[in-house]
């Protein structure tokens, strides 16, 4: 088989069916049980450390001023 | 260390442009090799000027000063960018706008390449690349990695604007449409575009928050996609290193196709992607809510990026390109309308529980416009990639109105929006001069994108009828000259909206630039902390 003949198949087969999956594993990891507070949290991120830095090093730093 | 080899880089950059210019084949390599040289050897002074001065660098502070930059920078070119629109459009409604002692530089076909530029990468870019400056340093609590190379990346971009608008006038082009840009052109916008992909993503690995925020995903997605797009685009060799023509590597419908994948995905990922960043970042903010679901941004965000970037063969509908590409472009882009609508959702019901705000903030109620365009534009797109609707609006000024009321609607909008947001924090100002000023330009952007786009309409369809009217011997009944006499009218509406824009685009300088001059400082408890 070709080169063309070849990815054309490929890709209308495996690669759109890895596309699909990917995009519904996604759809059920963002809705899995539990992610709601993480997500709460992340949509308020933006609230804080407007103005400097975080300081100290620990990635939970924001948690004093909050 | 690093300055001597900095030193040794521009000045080399400095000769070697000088020697550039001496065996120009070209006008248009001349001046750029020019531009190249005095760039370099200002770069070169600043640096030598630098050498052996102590460099603090405050880590307890966000890197403000080149945000700053480039608020001054996107404003400036937004005026410019829009001055040259407005030229141009009457051009088209009166030519003797190209004037004689112009020809080969001021004349229609010169201009339009500056005018989309300008608008597109001048003030879209330095749009994105300031805002992605600001927001990443916001959301992950730290300090811009990478020290001197944001102004690496802002100064860059400047460089490549200047040459390229220098190049078109000239005749520098690559006759690809977004990517005109001629090839020693093309491999400077690499570079900055690496540095740019180094500082943001070096910024999102020493980040302080746990979570990367949906705004700095699309802003990425943006950043990481141009640059494929950028590299397979403009495959070309140059014909001489002293010269500015180069001939592409591909050919025929490969490369058509090819020039669409990268034209539509610029649409995609340039002036969709990263601007929805920016508004998952200063809608919240202005509206003080966080997005109305973040579960809905993240489908948003999977969506449109395995979406998108099948669309770009509805630009090449009923040519040589197969027939199942045509159809593939033509189903993606409907499909496309859902995560887009999704997103439009999104926005928009952030503001839920605080619509009270649209009547008293017009920086939000233009962000909320902004988002409105969005979704209509969106709408608009697929509707004109399905063939049947395609094989009367191609080539007609509708296309044009489209894209018109996405830009100045959706992506203008949303900028002037970010652009008031930003000004007062970034200056570290009480509040916007006036809110007053800021309803004139929202006003007159309003009317001016409607009496744009309701113009491209009326003008796009009647001419799409006229070409295709047959009488009934089958012969057709217009001839093209018919159908630009029709459209005077027209185009006279259409240049009047754009000088609405432009006028409301001056009117938002003189209020940003009073923000800074008159506005009194905040009053603070701290040195850099506001009272909120």
């Amino acid at each position: 088989m070709d080169t063309y003949s070849f990815l054309r198949q490929f890709a209308d087969s495996w690669a759109m069916l890895s596309i699909l999956l990917t995009f519904l594993g996604v759809i059920v990891y963002v809705f899995r049980p539990g992610s709601r507070s993480m997500h709460d949290e992340a949509a308020n991120s933006i609230f804080r450390n407007d103005t400097k830095p975080a300081d100290g090093e620990s990635p939970k730093a924001h948690v004093k001023e909050a | 260390m690093w300055d001597y080899l900095k030193l040794v880089v521009f000045g080399l950059f400095a000769v070697g442009a000088a020697i550039a210019a001496n065996y120009a084949h070209d006008t248009a390599y001349l001046v750029n090799a020019i531009t190249v040289m005095l760039a370099a050897g200002i770069a070169f002074l600043v640096v030598l000027r630098g050498i052996g001065e102590p460099k603090f660098i405050n880590k307890n502070e966000y890197m403000d000063d080149v945000i700053r930059a480039g608020v001054i920078a996107t404003a400036m070119w937004g005026v410019v960018g829009f001055t040259v629109g407005v030229f141009i459009a009457s051009q088209l409604a009166w030519p003797w706008l190209n004037y004689e002692a112009l020809q080969g530089m001021g004349n229609f076909g010169r201009l339009r390449p500056l005018h989309t530029s300008a608008v597109i990468f001048a003030f879209g870019g330095n749009a994105l690349i300031m805002s992605a400056f600001y927001v990443v340093q916001r959301t992950s609590a730290t300090r811009l990695w990478g020290g001197n190379l944001a102004w690496f990346v802002f100064w860059g971009w400047q460089l490549v604007i200047v040459l390229a608008a220098a190049g078109y006038v000239l005749g520098g082009t690559q006759s690809r449409e977004y990517a005109e840009p001629v090839w020693y052109v093309d491999l400077l916008i690499t570079v900055v575009w690496v540095a740019f992909l180094a500082v943001f993503a070096g910024t999102l690995m020493k980040r302080k928050e746990p979570h990367i925020y949906v705004a700095n995903w699309f802003y990425l997605a943006f950043i990481i996609t141009i640059a494929m797009l950028h590299l397979v685009n403009n495959m070309a060799i140059p014909v001489s290193i002293f010269g500015s023509q180069s001939v592409q590597v591909t050919s025929g419908v490969q490369d058509a196709m090819i020039q669409w994948w990268y034209g539509h995905n610029a649409v995609g990922f340039f002036l969709t992607a990263g601007f929805l960043g920016m508004m998952y970042y200063f809608v919240p903010k202005q509206a003080e809510r966080p997005v109305f679901s973040y579960k809905l941004s993240i489908i948003h965000f999977w969506a449109l990026i395995f979406l998108y970037i099948w669309a770009g063969p509805h630009h090449l509908h009923y040519t040589a390109l197969p027939d199942w590409a045509q159809t593939l472009g033509m189903v993606m882009s409907i499909i496309l309308w859902m995560p887009s609508w999704g997103g439009m959702i999104n926005g928009l019901m952030t503001l839920s529980g605080a619509w009270d705000k649209l009547r008293t903030d017009p920086v939000i109620r233009m962000m909320v416009v902004s988002v409105g365009f969005y979704g209509m534009s969106t709408f608009e797109g697929p509707m004109m990639a399905i063939k049947a609707v395609n094989s009367l609006s191609h080539y007609t000024d509708w296309t044009i109105g489209h894209v018109h009321s996405g830009a100045l609607g959706w992506n203008g909008m949303i900028t002037f929006g970010a652009l008031y947001f930003l000004t007062p924090r970034l200056w570290n100002r009480s509040g916007l001069y006036s809110l007053k000023l800021v309803s004139w330009h929202f006003w007159l952007a309003t009317i001016g994108i409607v009496l744009y786009a309701s113009a491209m309409w009326v003008s796009g369809i009647m001419e799409g009828l006229m070409w295709r009217e047959v009488d009934a011997n089958g012969y057709l009944v217009n001839a093209f000259a018919d159908t630009v006499a029709a459209k005077y009218p027209m185009y006279v509406v259409r240049a009047l909206g754009g000088g609405l824009y432009l006028t409301g685009g001056v009117i938002m300088c003189y209020n940003l630039w009073m923000t800074v001059r008159a506005q009194p400082s905040r009053v603070t408890s701290h040195s850099v902390v506001p009272a909120e």
